[in-house]
């Protein structure tokens, strides 16, 4: 079984991250980490492999900086990476992203195609949607629980109703939420082992994509300005004496809440 | 003309479709379209939304909440109608399918958006971005242009008015229908679900212990609202993850929303802070959430809501 897992480098949590003015795009310049919850889609990559043999193939899209974000996931395990770098391509939005994306998955033709449960950067949380449609792939996402046999994969999923049991033939796309595993920390052995393993970096041209088709010029959205997020106004805090209930009941019933 | 695609959910249209097309109604022709079994008749309810007309396909295809299917239906409707905006309220199931029709029509997609209007004749929608630190412009380059909605952030208006429901047809990609739904679980709840719920009882780390859970419930059912979670005690499987509010949970936007022992971490803000009214119950005097909420009250969440319960059951039964 040859599983790929869509990964990307994204700002580490504990960076304040803002929006270049000039650019009108997120500052990479700090310090950067795997997205957190790509790491539950390589763990699960991991298991299906542990399970049933086969192959695990990090693919990512971003700077070349990547690769040092890239080595914690081959650490954890995964075999081998693909990092799509190009100046070209910064600034894609989600059809662009999702354009390259394909292309370097079409390149490797893996039975499962696995991605996290949203990017802590863009947030949107709807990529493998788009690429599964370029893939032309079913897509299960949101999956909690995966059941993945020779031909075909399971997922449980948590909606606003309650749970979906969807199941699709390979290949398929498959997003996982971040509460399917608790992803490992990398061995010794891993992070020694990680600094050996193939890492590929491809150029857009490599994927026969056009400049035009990448970056702002193949984005087909814009940001316009930045500004600073509405204030909540005036808030009241006080401490409680005994009557903090009663002053909450006064307060809501005020408003007119209850 | 604007195109806005209705969830429904046991013979009802969702409350997040209809506050999107309540909007789409205020910058132009807004047009409802509804998919799967029993849509014709729900599709009426459109008009009363500020919908011009509704579109309905039937097709058992689409009776499965799988979203490959809602892309086929939808980029046969924007070919026979021309519609220039497609927008959805984000839904599990409406998120994947704004994707797969933004790469299907090779058309822009923004999502997140608390806001639309119109500039200059354009459409603009605002997004709040990087855990809600800046509000970005964001725009569209062409047609069709795409929008998902944050979950709550738009409030249906209704208005007089009425909508011809008009059958449309669509044809299936060969992979669309490949996922198939093997079964699906109700959620049983007792009150109403975290995201319809018009008050919001929730609870975090500051509860102590996961028994402390049938205080904010018996708050909750006092004041008719639902009870809600954080991350960090549904991962400790204190409370069921479909409660969960947040960046990774569902963004819910009450009019009142009651939070317990909540710290106000980032992921928890930006699941929440869309709320109406927010009153925070915390021992630490420094927790993040007295920053952002209404009305904040440094306390025992164990002394506090309890007596809140029975003054509210006291005030509901005067």
């Amino acid at each position: 079984m040859k599983i790929a897992v869509c990964v990307k480098q994204v700002p580490d949590a504990t960076v304040h991250k803002k929006i270049d003015p000039q650019t009108k795009r997120l500052d990479r310049s700090g310090e950067a980490a795997l997205n957190p919850t790509d790491l539950n889609a390589v763990e699960e990559a991991l298991r299906v492999k542990e399970a049933q043999g086969g192959e695990v193939v990090l693919v990512s899209l971003g700077p070349e900086r990547s690769v040092d974000s890239l080595r914690k996931a081959l650490a954890m395990g995964a075999d081998r990476a693909v990092l799509v770098a190009d100046e070209v391509a910064a600034g894609s939005d989600l059809l662009a992203t999702s354009r390259a994306l394909a292309s370097a998955l079409e390149r490797e033709s893996a039975d499962l195609v696995l991605f996290g449960q949203a990017s802590s950067d863009g947030d949107g949380a709807v990529l493998w949607a788009a690429v599964a449609e370029r893939l032309r792939l079913p897509v299960i996402s949101q999956v909690a629980t995966l059941t993945v046999d020779a031909g075909s994969v399971t997922g449980k999923r948590q909606t606003e109703h309650g749970y979906d049991l969807i199941s699709a033939p390979l290949p398929a796309v498959v997003a996982v939420s971040d509460a399917i595993n608790e992803p490992r920390y990398p061995s010794l052995k891993g992070i020694m082992g990680a600094k050996t393993k193939p890492q590929e970096t491809l150029a857009l041209g490599d994927l026969g994509i056009a400049a035009d088709d990448s970056g702002e010029a193949g984005s087909r959205t814009t940001v316009l300005e930045l500004g600073p997020p509405p204030s909540r106004g005036d808030s009241i805090k006080i401490e409680d004496d005994g009557s903090a209930a009663q002053k909450i009941l006064d307060y809501v019933l005020e408003r007119r809440l209850l | 003309m604007i195109l806005v695609y209705l969830e429904h959910h046991a013979g009802e249209l969702e409350k997040g479709g209809l506050g999107v097309l309540s909007k789409a109604a205020s910058l132009g022709e807004a047009v409802g379209v509804v998919l799967g079994p029993g849509a014709r008749e729900v599709a009426a309810r459109a008009g009363a939304f500020g919908a011009s007309k509704a579109y309905a396909l039937e097709d058992e295809a689409l009776a499965a909440p799988l979203p490959q299917p809602r892309v086929d239906a939808l980029a046969a409707l924007v070919a026979e109608t021309g519609a220039e905006t497609v927008l959805f309220a984000a839904s599990v199931l409406a998120a994947d399918v704004a994707a797969g029709l933004a790469a299907r029509l090779e058309a822009g997609l923004n999502w997140d958006l608390t806001e639309l209007e119109l500039r200059d004749g354009e459409l603009v929608g605002k997004r709040p971005a990087l855990g809600d630190t800046v509000l970005v412009d964001v725009g569209w380059k062409g047609t069709p242009r795409i929008g998902l909605v944050r979950s709550g952030a738009l409030d249906p208006v209704e208005a007089d008015g009425t909508a011809d429901v008009e059958d449309f047809a669509a044809s299936f990609s060969d992979f669309s229908t490949l996922a198939t739904l093997v079964e699906q679980t109700q959620e049983e709840s007792s009150g109403p679900s975290i995201e319809e719920a018009d008050v919001i009882v929730a609870g975090g780390r500051g509860l102590g212990t996961p028994e402390a859970f049938s205080l904010l419930e018996e708050l909750a059912s006092a004041l008719g609202g639902a009870v809600a979670a954080t991350r960090a005690v549904v991962d400790s499987g204190w409370y069921p993850y479909a409660t969960q509010v947040g960046q990774t949970g569902t963004t819910v936007s009450p009019r009142l929303y009651v939070a317990c022992g909540i710290s106000g971490a980032i992921q928890h803000k930006v699941g929440m802070q869309g709320s109406g009214t927010i009153v925070a119950i915390n021992k630490d005097p420094n927790a993040p959430i007295f920053d952002f909420c209404d009305l904040g009250v440094v306390g025992d969440l164990h002394q506090i809501v309890p007596k809140l319960t029975e003054l509210v059951r006291a005030q509901r039964g005067s």
